[in-house]
């Protein structure tokens, strides 16, 4: 008896991420989490402006690609046509946090009943390591070569802007540097593509991943460096949740 | 149907409604506001979704969302705000994605005025956003034709999968006129749109709506297809009217509001002696460059005045259509004044 399987919901197409980058972990834990709820074929996502634009090769599922940033507006669109489908976005640091601020926080403020999968690994990684909005105080960039410092500006921290808004049914920050983390971050998925189904409305998951490449580590150093730096100032955790204020009421 | 008196705006809101338009996502701008405004009550009265954006682009991206997803979507805006859309425009007519995009011009550039104009001709018919691309623009000259034009855009937009511009202007937009509206269409009775999102049934290809095509072989070869849509749209969707042309020795050219003005000075010019006649492009893209071309051969015709509200920009494809065979002058008027029908015969009978 096979005690593992890939899902269904990823294609058989090689990621073209680099190595140790763990976009493509999180990519199985939404197909996986797509799949348990039996879902697939009525889910439609959205890929970005990223790294992560190819995520329709990767997807096994009707996928849109959107503009950069864009992807909670054109989810908007999607969704209301097709109140009954599963619509996630799947968006990077830059995309989402950046050049798509304003589309992520109306999504929110409109209580949209959408998933989006934020994956905040503090770099521009397609275009070659500029500073993102995300970048931690001290990390190097190609923009900020000396490390960010108060001249660039602080890094912004979604899930604890958008607990601010009555529109945001569950905000969770979640991380992929260990293998209790991982398995944390697909429960977390599940609960946000749950919410949706269950038509309760806006959800997002802060993913922290690494990247290598751009941060010039180790894989296995880059997960150290999520572990022991990027979390203290991305602390994990759950920042709103209706489904807690229901009970706590 | 009996005729009713309605503003422009609210025409093509209604029009919208009646062929189908479910989806509608907009942002208040002077002046086109009235569309989003009409849209909030009417569109939850058929069963449809309004949603004021945050802004100019997320309204073109949630329409580009509900389009691809198989839905009639459309958003109106007036001249800045076309400008934000043009992004989202760009992306959706590299995803032959069909949809309706109104344009309710005031005056630029920058936030310029809010009377009415026809500067963002150039904006509307030579690609507006990156890359090459083309949209069928409409050019309405009444609210009876802003009504018919915009129930026509959503049929074409679908047999094209392409994005269609409804170009009229302030004053259009704004004024009130007699309109016998199209009647209501039935939604089961549209055509099926495979090619939608839906959620793949493991049958057939999954469905991807994607502007990326990152091999040039590929991009190029895609580009090469969406010229062979617009050369076929060329052979079947040009509309033009010829007005008093038959014996004219100056021919204007004007589109919109400003075509109706010139007719108006053509009546004067015809009592001066003077034989002047109108041709009026209804079709901006695909231009009606063969009607253009004709005049200029005949003997008869001593030049064309291209007549606009902007400082000259439909001229260019008037010149581009007659090759040079004829002299082709200008009148026009900018900052958000419009001409009248005297000012545009005292240029003509001035002999410019």
């Amino acid at each position: 008896m096979a005690v593992f399987h890939k899902t269904k919901d990823l294609t058989s197409k090689p990621f073209h991420y680099c190595p140790g980058c763990t976009h493509g972990i999180v990519h199985r834990l939404v197909a996986e989490a797509i799949e348990e709820f039996g879902v697939s074929e009525k889910t439609i996502g959205i890929a970005p402006v990223g790294c992560s634009v190819f995520a329709y090769d990767y997807f096994n599922f009707d996928m849109a690609e959107a503009a950069h940033g864009r992807a909670p507006a054109m989810a908007t669109g999607i969704k209301r046509v097709h109140p009954d489908c599963l619509v996630f976005c799947y968006q990077g640091d830059g995309d989402l946090a950046s050049i798509g601020t304003a589309e992520t926080v109306h999504a929110a403020c409109r209580g949209e009943n959408i998933t989006i999968i934020f994956i905040n690994n503090g770099i521009y990684g397609m275009t070659g390591g500029q500073m993102a909005p995300t970048t931690i105080m001290g990390q190097k960039a190609t923009t900020c070569p000396n490390g960010r410092s108060g001249i660039n500006g602080y890094p912004i921290k979604i899930c604890e802007m958008l607990a601010t808004q009555e529109g945001t049914y569950y905000a969770e920050r979640v991380s992929t540097h260990n293998v209790k983390q991982v398995l944390n971050a697909k429960r977390a998925i599940k609960k946000a593509l749950k919410n949706q189904i269950d038509k309760k409305g806006f959800s997002i998951v802060e993913v922290l991943t690494n990247c290598p490449t751009n941060w010039h580590m180790s894989p296995q150093d880059s997960l150290k460096y999520i572990e022991e730096k990027v979390i203290l100032y991305y602390p994990l955790g759950i920042f709103k949740d209706k489904d807690a204020e229901v009970k706590n009421a | 149907m009996a005729r009713q008196l309605i503003k422009g705006n609210e025409a093509i809101a209604e029009a919208a409604v009646r062929s189908g338009c479910r989806y509608y996502f907009g942002y208040p701008i002077t002046p086109q506001s009235e569309i989003p405004e009409y849209m909030s009550a009417r569109l939850s009265e058929v069963g449809g979704t309004f949603i004021q954006a945050e802004s100019e682009i997320s309204a073109i991206n949630m329409v580009y969302g509900a389009a691809a997803a198989g839905g009639r979507a459309m958003t109106s805006s007036s001249s800045p705000g076309i400008s934000l859309k043009q992004e989202g425009i760009s992306y959706i007519a590299a995803s032959d994605v069909p949809c309706v995009i109104v344009n309710v011009m005031r005056a630029g550039p920058g936030l310029g005025g809010i009377q009415p104009s026809q500067g963002d001709y150039f904006q509307a018919v030579k690609g507006g956003g990156h890359g090459d691309y083309k949209l069928i623009v409409y050019a309405p000259s009444s609210v009876q034709e802003a009504a018919d034009y915009t129930y026509k855009a959503f049929d074409v937009a679908d047999k094209y999968r392409i994005p269609v511009m409804i170009l009229c202007d302030g004053l259009l937009g704004q004024m009130m006129e007699g309109v016998e509206l199209p009647p209501m269409r039935d939604l089961s009775a549209l055509p099926k749109k495979d090619w939608a999102l839906r959620g793949w049934d493991r049958n057939g290809p999954r469905r991807i709506i994607n502007s990326l095509r990152i091999q040039p072989d590929e991009l190029e070869r895609y580009i090469d297809g969406l010229y062979k849509k617009y050369d076929a749209i060329r052979q079947n969707e040009i509309e033009v009217e010829e007005y008093l042309c038959d014996d004219a020795e100056i021919i204007l050219a004007a589109y919109g509001i400003v075509a109706r003005i010139c007719k108006g000075a053509i009546l004067k010019l015809r009592k001066m002696g003077i034989k002047a006649g109108l041709i009026r492009p209804i079709t901006l893209f695909p231009f009606p460059e063969d009607t253009f071309a004709m005049h200029a051969e005949k003997g008869s015709v001593k030049k064309f005045v291209s007549v606009e509200l902007s400082k000259g920009q439909m001229i260019e494809d008037v010149r581009l259509a007659i090759g040079g065979k004829k002299p082709v002058a200008f009148y026009g008027r900018t900052g958000g004044n419009v001409m009248n029908e005297d000012d545009v015969a005292s240029f003509i009978a001035g002999g410019k």
